[in-house]
Parts: C-alpha cells; sequence; structure tokens
C-alpha cells in the first residue's frame, strides 16, 4: 500500500496584501512523479517553498509523510532555481555537493568525514559529473549547475526531490539528460517538480498540478485546451505534431 | 622609517592596529563582497557616527558610542528590511542619514567648543590609542573564532541560504551573527581609514583577492595580507609625505584594485585575439 507523502489542506499564502495561494488541497502519494504548471506569478514556487518550510504560511495544513510542522523528520532534497544563486561564488563541484552533508547544528569545527567525501563521487557520478569534480562552479553550463544541484540534493538522501524549474535558460539536449535523470531518480524517491515547460508535463511527469493561486487541475498529465486557458487566463491553442507545444491566440488585450 | 618605527610608540600603535584591521577586513570583507552587502556595510558604518557624537555628549569613550550604533543598526537593519516592501535599500539609506543626522545633533548640543572629528570621519591610525589598540585586539580575535570556527557552515550559508534552512541550520541566528560580526569590523576599520572610507578597505582587498584565487580559505588570507600591505604603505606614505593616512590607504588600495583590473582586461583581450587569429590559420 502507497504512503501519502505529501497532504496539504487549505493551504494559503498571503504576501502583504497579496494572495499567493488559496484554498490549495493536494494530496502526493509516495513514489509518485508531480508536476506543476502556471504562469508567471502563480504561485509555483510559493508552493513549493511552502511545503519546505522556507515561506510562512497563513493558514491551512502541510504534512509530510504524516508529519504535521517544522522541522520535518523526512529528508527533504530541494534543487532551487538557479539563477537566484551566485554562479561566481569561489567553490568547487566537488565542494558544493559536500554541503549536502553538513550537520544541521552549528558545531565548531565541523569537517566531513572520508566516507562522506567518499560518498560525493557516488553522487556525482549518478548524475554524470564525476570527471567535473574538481571545477570551479563559475566555469559550468547551465545544465551542469543544474545536475550539480541536484547531485547536491541527493546528498541528502532525500525522501522526496523538490525541483524549481530545473529546465530554465538549459539547452535542448541537457534538458533531455535532466529529464532522464530524474526518471530514474523517481524509481527511488518522490518527485516534485515544478516548470513552465509543458513538453516535460506531457512526456515526464506522472500527475499533474496546475496552480493558479488556486488549484485549477490536479490529475493525469493530459493537458487540453480548457485546462490551460483556465489556468492561464486566456485562449490557448494546444498542438501536437509528436511533440507536444502551444500557440496562443491573438486576441483582445492580451495576457500570459 | 624603522628608526622612528622602534621610537615612537605611535607608529607601533599605527602598526599593530593596520594589522589587527587588516585580519578582520580580510575575512569579513570576503564575505560582504560575496553576499553583496557593500552597501549594507557603508549603513552600519555612518550610523556609527551617531554613537560618536553621543559618546562625545555623555562623556564616554566615543568608539564605544561607535560600537554601539553599529550593532543597533546592523540587527535594525536586518530585521527592518525582511519585513518591508521597499527591502533593504531603503532602510540603509535611512540609517545611513540619520545616523549621520544623530552624531551632527549631539555634537551640537555638546557645550562649549566642538571636538574635532575628522579622525573619526576619515580615519587616523597615526593616532591610535593604547586602549583602542586593546579593542582592535578583542574584535580581531572575536571575528577570527567565528568565522575560522564555523567556516563551514558559513561556506553553505553564503552560498545558498535556502538550502541552509532545509537542512536545518538556524540561518536567521547565522544572519544575524553575521550582521554582528560586519558591525564589529567596521568599528575596528573605524579608527584606520574612518566612517567614511570604510567601504573602500573592506571591498578593495577581497575584490583583489577575487581576482586570482577561487578558493574561498585562500581568498580570505589573500584579502587579509593585502590589507596588510595597503595599511603599512598607507602608514609609510603618511609619515613620510606628511598626508592623512585614511586617505593614502584608500587610494593606495583602490588604484591598485583599478590597475589590476585594467592589466587584467588588457590581458584577457590579448588572448582573445590570440585565439582569433589562431582560428584564422
Amino acid at each position: 500500500m502507497t504512503k501519502t507523502a505529501i497532504h496539504v489542506e487549505d493551504l494559503s499564502v498571503i504576501y502583504d496584501q497579496t494572495v499567493a495561494l488559496e484554498g490549495v488541497c493536494l494530496d502526493v502519494e509516495e513514489g509518485e512523479y508531480l508536476g506543476i504548471i502556471g504562469p508567471n506569478g502563480g504561485g509555483k514556487t510559493t508552493f513549493l517553498k511552502a511545503l519546505l518550510g522556507l515561506t510562512k504560511i497563513s493558514s491551512g495544513k502541510i504534512e509530510i509523510f504524516g508529519q504535521c510542522g517544522q522541522p520535518f523528520k523526512a529528508p527533504l532534497g530541494y534543487v532551487p532555481q538557479f539563477s537566484g544563486l551566485n554562479k561566481a561564488f569561489p567553490m568547487t563541484v566537488e565542494e558544493v555537493v559536500l554541503t549536502g552533508f553538513i550537520s544541521s547544528a552549528v558545531k565548531p569545527f565541523f569537517k566531513y568525514s572520508k566516507a562522506q567525501k567518499e560518498a560525493v563521487k557516488d553522487f556525482l557520478q549518478k548524475v554524470g559529473m564525476l570527471n567535473l569534480a574538481g571545477r570551479q562552479i563559475g566555469s559550468l553550463s547551465g545544465g551542469e549547475f543544474q545536475r550539480m544541484l541536484i547531485a547536491r540534493a541527493l546528498a541528502v538522501r532525500p525522501k522526496i526531490l523538490f525541483l524549481d524549474e530545473p529546465t530554465a535558460s538549459v539547452d535542448a539536449r541537457s534538458r533531455e539528460d535532466i529529464y532522464q535523470l530524474l526518471k530514474e531518480l523517481n524509481k527511488e524517491m518522490t518527485i516534485i517538480l515544478v516548470t513552465h515547460d509543458l513538453l516535460a508535463i506531457s512526456s515526464h511527469v506522472g500527475r499533474l498540478a496546475c496552480l493558479n493561486s488556486k488549484l485549477v487541475y490536479h490529475g493525469e498529465p493530459q493537458l487540453n485546451e480548457k485546462i490551460v486557458t483556465q489556468l492561464y487566463g486566456c485562449p490557448v491553442d494546444l498542438i501536437a505534431h509528436g511533440v507536444p507545444h502551444r500557440v496562443l491566440k491573438d486576441h483582445e488585450g492580451g495576457c500570459c | 622609517m624603522m628608526q622612528a618605527l622602534f621610537n615612537y610608540q605611535f607608529l607601533q600603535n599605527a602598526v599593530i592596529g593596520g594589522i589587527f584591521a587588516s585580519i578582520v577586513c580580510g575575512m569579513i570583507g570576503v564575505i560582504i563582497v560575496e553576499k553583496k552587502l557593500v552597501m549594507m556595510s557603508g549603513g552600519i558604518a555612518h550610523t556609527a557616527y551617531g554613537g560618536v557624537g553621543l559618546g562625545y555628549l555623555m562623556g564616554f569613550e566615543p568608539i564605544i558610542g561607535a560600537f554601539l550604533f553599529a550593532v543597533l543598526a546592523a540587527l535594525g537593519i536586518g530585521a527592518i528590511s525582511k519585513h518591508t516592501r521597499s527591502g533593504a535599500d531603503v532602510v540603509i539609506g535611512l540609517f545611513w542619514s540619520m545616523g549621520m543626522a544623530l552624531g551632527i545633533l549631539f555634537i551640537a548640543l555638546m557645550p562649549g567648543y566642538p571636538p574635532d572629528l575628522s579622525s573619526y570621519l576619515f580615519g587616523n591610525i597615526l593616532s591610535v590609542t593604547r586602549s583602542e589598540l586593546l579593542m582592535m585586539f578583542l574584535i580581531t580575535l572575536l571575528v577570527s573564532i567565528a568565522v575560522i570556527a564555523f567556516f563551514n557552515h558559513w561556506k553553505v550559508f553564503l552560498f545558498d541560504q535556502e538550502f541552509a534552512g532545509i537542512l536545518g541550520i538556524k540561518i536567521a541566528w547565522l544572519d544575524n551573527i553575521l550582521l554582528i560580526l560586519i558591525a564589529m569590523t567596521v568599528v575596528a576599520l573605524i579608527r584606520v581609514v574612518g566612517i567614511i572610507l570604510v567601504i573602500a578597505l573592506l571591498t578593495a582587498p577581497a575584490a583583489i583577492a577575487a581576482m586570482f584565487t577561487t578558493n574561498l580559505a585562500k581568498r580570505m588570507t589573500s584579502a587579509a595580507l593585502l590589507g596588510i600591505f595597503f595599511c603599512l604603505f598607507g602608514i609609510y606614505l603618511s609619515y613620510q609625505l606628511n598626508i592623512a593616512s585614511g586617505a593614502a590607504i584608500v587610494l593606495l588600495s583602490g588604484c591598485t584594485y583599478f590597475l589590476l583590473y585594467l592589466l587584467k582586461r588588457i590581458r584577457a583581450k590579448k588572448s582573445l585575439g590570440r585565439a582569433g587569429s589562431g582560428k584564422n590559420l
């Protein structure tokens, strides 16, 4: 029997007077691969951060493996949007992945163990970056940077892996590599993927959630025009020619 | 100069003070540059002027007043900017000018002739007293322990604060400690280069070190060594040419940064040109 990994009940997040999320209810089963899409400002990242305890919730309840309230016992992996990170920070790939092993208690003179340093190699191998272990992070491409962040998240040995737009600013080949990697990782852990990439939704995820402050849709990853129009708030055509993509219709007072 | 160094205590104090200030400056300067807290540091430094004025008015050591104001400003800017929509920029600006205004007000309220505050505004390392030296030593010791003992945690926190938070590290606690360390560093530097010039000595050695090293610990060590060089050479210039020590140190470090930046650009252009001509062949 599968366990519920995430249980969200009537979740609302309000920043100052702006409603970012309103009355979101959602359950994610253990081992599920959930994709979350929605327009910019639709609350996708806020939702992710609320689940991770990085954003204060205004009302509602979040349970991770039955546990309500921080800090969660289940280890959670997080791959942030890399645009928010300092790419020029003086660290090597190996050092960044090693930070996944840092102790939560701020103890003086904390040192990483030999076993942890060895384990870093395994994680880098898993994401196909062992040959780049000694590289400065500033010299990595977008795809390499994302894979390094995934390796760092894996060092936490997460039960749930959260990813915030891991394929943004990444070329097509790296994007496909990342999706293949996530597919492999999904055999071991639950994955929550926030993305703008509709291709990913159609081809890779097992379940889909559409957020635009409210939860517009939650179910099978089969988008139709009605859902997308409801989600983005304007008419959208979905044309599938083997590779699904979307075309925005000309319309007055355009949105999206 | 060497003979004078052995003969005059004020020169000995200046050299020792310069070394202490450079050590803290190297460590905290690199953090400030990497975390983009330069303006925040400027705000803290200028707010400290209010403490200098209060010290004169109330009759206690002005540097103690500067220390109290700097710490309160650091924590105040940190706390308020988290809860305002306008963000840190506005809060820093207000603390910056209000601190200066308070300093002016307190000095104006003093009976009799106002004291000369130029050594606090522009620094005068040659007039550092033994008690100020002791305070600089304590600050250097505390800052060094805080940075070295928790180095690995600082590294995680500086690179990705959110990730540190998810791992259960108390980031609010680290945030406040960092702000207090910056305030302490600013106070240690006030007598060396002064409130107005403090930003240059915090950033120039760290930025120069960043041009040559890609390792955080090495970057901090290099920045500290560069700071020592700038301070000692600045003292030498000040002594020999009879010019203001703070200005000499700041101009020396600033000019070195721009010169090295220019050389680096020229070198990069040359190697780009070589690569281009190689391709054409």
